[in-house]
């Protein structure tokens, strides 16, 4: 019976007042509000990884089971090992656990998943876009902070705890407070050798680790446009470490460009439909955001973290800061707190600090733009510094190694590996170890995330190869010239 | 389903440090357990305890004045970074049941919302002054009271604070959300229906 005493939902055609990107796609998923208080949105995808056994636990508990399965998608990402492709091979016997564990959930709910020996198998945030099932207009949600990340194609995708997870496996809904909106404009052109981690870490640093919580941000302006998807993706991606809710790109032909063909994707008279509505969700001219951020996009340089928060990051050209010149007491605190972790001086020139490990994966940067940004910098080149190069799905492995990526890694003596969170949140066995300091492409310098006492320097693919090159962090351009990469 | 809270007074731990992350309230390598099996005995693990599982006895819930806190009053931007809700069934099994701050992580802030964990927010210098007293003490007790919307503290300071009203009833009365949810089916059915329709390239 589909004739419900509700009215129909159509809403009023609003002409006259402009709305942003994040406003048109929430709305069109409220399905219930209140007089005051959150709405009750509809969520179109979900993904999710071993993490999930809590959800599933209290789906059980309950009685309850999984409401649509087809809007589900799991993979197994945060345990896996990345030299082998059983849950046998896993980095301890608990660990093995995890990963059969999250196999009979997904065959109790009946969820689509591409398995550890699927060669879909991958880091989640990595495998939504690539297999086509992140699409512009979406709210999307993963029990996983960074899947903001998702936000690139132009949807709101979010991270979620477990509990959360459940009643979105339960609904295909969720209670949720509508953001704040904050547009980051990034205004002129990056220069050569700058990549879209520098920018990102270069807007972390301005607005600081909590700059935009309670808010959605929209990255706008010419350094946004001109850049491709994966590197959209990288942006979006650290919103979280801004604090952010989400962080969206607006869909543009580079995004469908991106999108069409992708074994996920709408095809045919679907595929016009679609892209008929995508063309209308960018933010209306004149469209009011809560916040605005400019960033001086020419002024941006190769970026290096030197503390134990993503926003204490400073170009690759210049030095560990002082605390005692900081005049905020909790700043300078937090600072000295981070150096002394890090074993850093104040003072130091960051191209100085010698490294004894080198990360290159994450869902930040193991894509194959990111696996070839690194290789361009290691081709004729040795690693003086032992490292891991983890590709972000076994379809980016698989490209990888078509394009001879693979080659240039191992020549250069360093691990070419299964894909996975790996080493990024090291919870598959796969960390630094105490006091060795690593320069990562991860996204996440927090004290003990690599391993207990670990000390992490994030930055770009190509910076991590060039430090792999050289032993300490090093400004890729002194390495291959200012035309390259 | 989260037991109700009410109001509740107990022991505050100051904990000094802005951002704050997961990480720090519970190392990925704990994440593994089921909840039944107690995630308290993790709590900033790598704070607390050195590799030798010794106690740090500099860390604040190593201090005999803290050990049974039940509140912990802390910095800007606490809980920030992953989603882990082990962080909450951390903080909540160790016995803490409010932390107030000036500012979460909004991922952590949900979570604490659906474990029956109240975050509470007020502006930084009411908190550093909270913190400066508890330190101080000897008084080091702290009330948090949902029905009147306050907390009060050493030396009979009261702060207003805000909730969203919707969360405060769920708290208050131990609202199962997932239950609340089943009542709203006939109006996701609807959307679902009109939606489709109007979305047909996501069908899957």
């Amino acid at each position: 019976m589909f004739r419900h005493c509700r009215e129909p939902d159509v809403k009023p055609v609003v002409g006259t007042t402009p709305a942003s990107m994040f406003d048109k796609v929430w709305n069109r998923h409220v399905v219930a509000e209140r007089a005051t208080g959150p709405a009750l949105l509809y969520i179109d995808q979900n993904l999710i990884h071993e993490g999930s056994f809590h959800a599933f636990a209290e789906l059980r508990r309950r009685g309850l089971s999984v409401r649509h399965p087809a809007q589900i998608l799991g993979t197994p990402d945060h345990y896996v090992p990345t030299h082998a492709r059983t849950a046998d091979a896993a980095g301890s016997p608990e660990i093995g656990r995890m990963i059969r564990q999250f196999d009979s959930n997904m065959a109790w709910g009946g969820v689509p998943n591409f398995p550890l020996r699927d060669v879909r198998q991958g880091i989640v945030h990595v495998i939504g876009p690539e297999q086509g099932i992140t699409l512009p207009g979406m709210v999307l949600v993963c029990s996983d902070s960074h899947t903001s990340t998702h936000g690139a194609l132009g949807a709101i995708a979010f991270g979620i705890g477990q509990s959360e997870n459940a009643h979105v496996l339960a609904t295909q809904t969720l209670w949720q407070k509508r953001p704040a909106t904050m547009r980051i404009t990034v205004n002129g052109r990056r220069t050569d050798g700058v990549a879209a981690k520098d920018v990102i870490l270069a807007i972390i640093r301005q607005i600081g680790a909590g700059g935009a919580s309670g808010h959605a941000i929209e990255y706008a302006g010419p350094v946004i446009a001109a850049m491709s998807i994966e590197e959209r993706l990288t942006v979006c991606n650290m919103s979280i470490e801004a604090g952010a809710r989400c962080g969206m790109g607006a869909p543009d032909e580079t995004t469908f460009k991106y999108i069409e063909g992708r074994p996920y994707a709408p095809r045919g008279q679907a595929w016009q439909a679609a892209l008929r509505y995508w063309r209308t969700l960018a933010s209306d001219p004149g469209a009011a955001f809560d916040r605005e951020v400019v960033v001086d996009g020419d002024a941006i340089r190769p970026m290096v973290t030197w503390g134990t928060s993503p926003d204490q990051a400073v170009p690759i050209d210049g030095r560990v800061p002082d605390p005692s010149a900081m005049t905020d007491p909790h700043v300078r605190s937090t600072a000295q707190a981070a150096l002394s972790y890090m074993g850093l001086t104040p003072g130091t020139r960051l191209a100085e600090v010698p490294i004894d490990y080198i990360f290159i994966g994450s869902c930040t940067n193991s894509r194959i733009e990111d696996l070839r940004e690194a290789a361009r910098v290691l081709q004729g080149r040795r690693a003086v510094v032992p490292g891991m190069v983890v590709p972000g799905s076994g379809l980016v492995k698989r490209e990888a190694e078509a394009e001879g990526l693979d080659r240039i890694f191992i020549d250069a003596g360093l691990k070419w590996l299964d894909s996975g969170c790996s080493m990024c949140a090291a919870m598959n066995g796969d960390v630094v170890k105490p006091y060795q300091r690593c320069a990562s492409t991860s996204n996440r310098n927090f004290v003990g995330r690599q391993g207990p006492q670990a000390r992490t320097h994030l930055l770009s693919p190509a910076m991590a190869a060039a430090a792999a090159v050289t032993g300490h962090l090093t400004d890729v351009r002194d390495l291959v010239g200012a035309n390259t990469p | 389903m989260t037991t109700a809270f009410i109001c509740e007074t107990g022991v505050a731990a100051p904990l000094e440090g802005r951002n704050i992350d997961t990480d720090q309230i519970i190392p990925a390598r704990f994440l593994k357990a089921d909840k039944q099996q107690g995630y308290g005995q993790y709590l900033f693990h790598d704070l607390r305890f050195d590799q030798a599982h010794n106690e740090h006895p500099g860390f604040v819930l190593n201090q005999a004045d803290f050990r049974q806190a039940r509140v912990l009053v802390t910095d800007a931007n606490f809980g920030c970074g992953s989603s882990r809700e082990g962080a909450v069934y951390a903080l909540h099994d160790y016995g803490v049941r409010a932390v107030i701050a000036p500012s979460f992580g909004d991922i952590f802030y949900n979570n604490c919302l659906k474990n029956g964990l109240i975050p509470v927010q007020l502006e930084e210098p009411v908190v550093d002054r909270l913190r400066s007293r508890l330190h101080a003490g000897p008084d080091r007790l702290v009330t948090v009271d949902l029905e009147r919307l306050e907390i009060r503290g050493p030396g009979n300071e009261t702060h207003a604070f805000r909730i969203d009203p919707f969360w405060r009833e769920c708290l208050m009365k131990g609202i199962d959300e997932i239950g609340l949810t089943m009542g709203y089916l006939k109006d996701i059915e609807a959307f679902e229906h009109t939606y489709r329709a109007e979305m047909p390239w996501l069908q899957r």
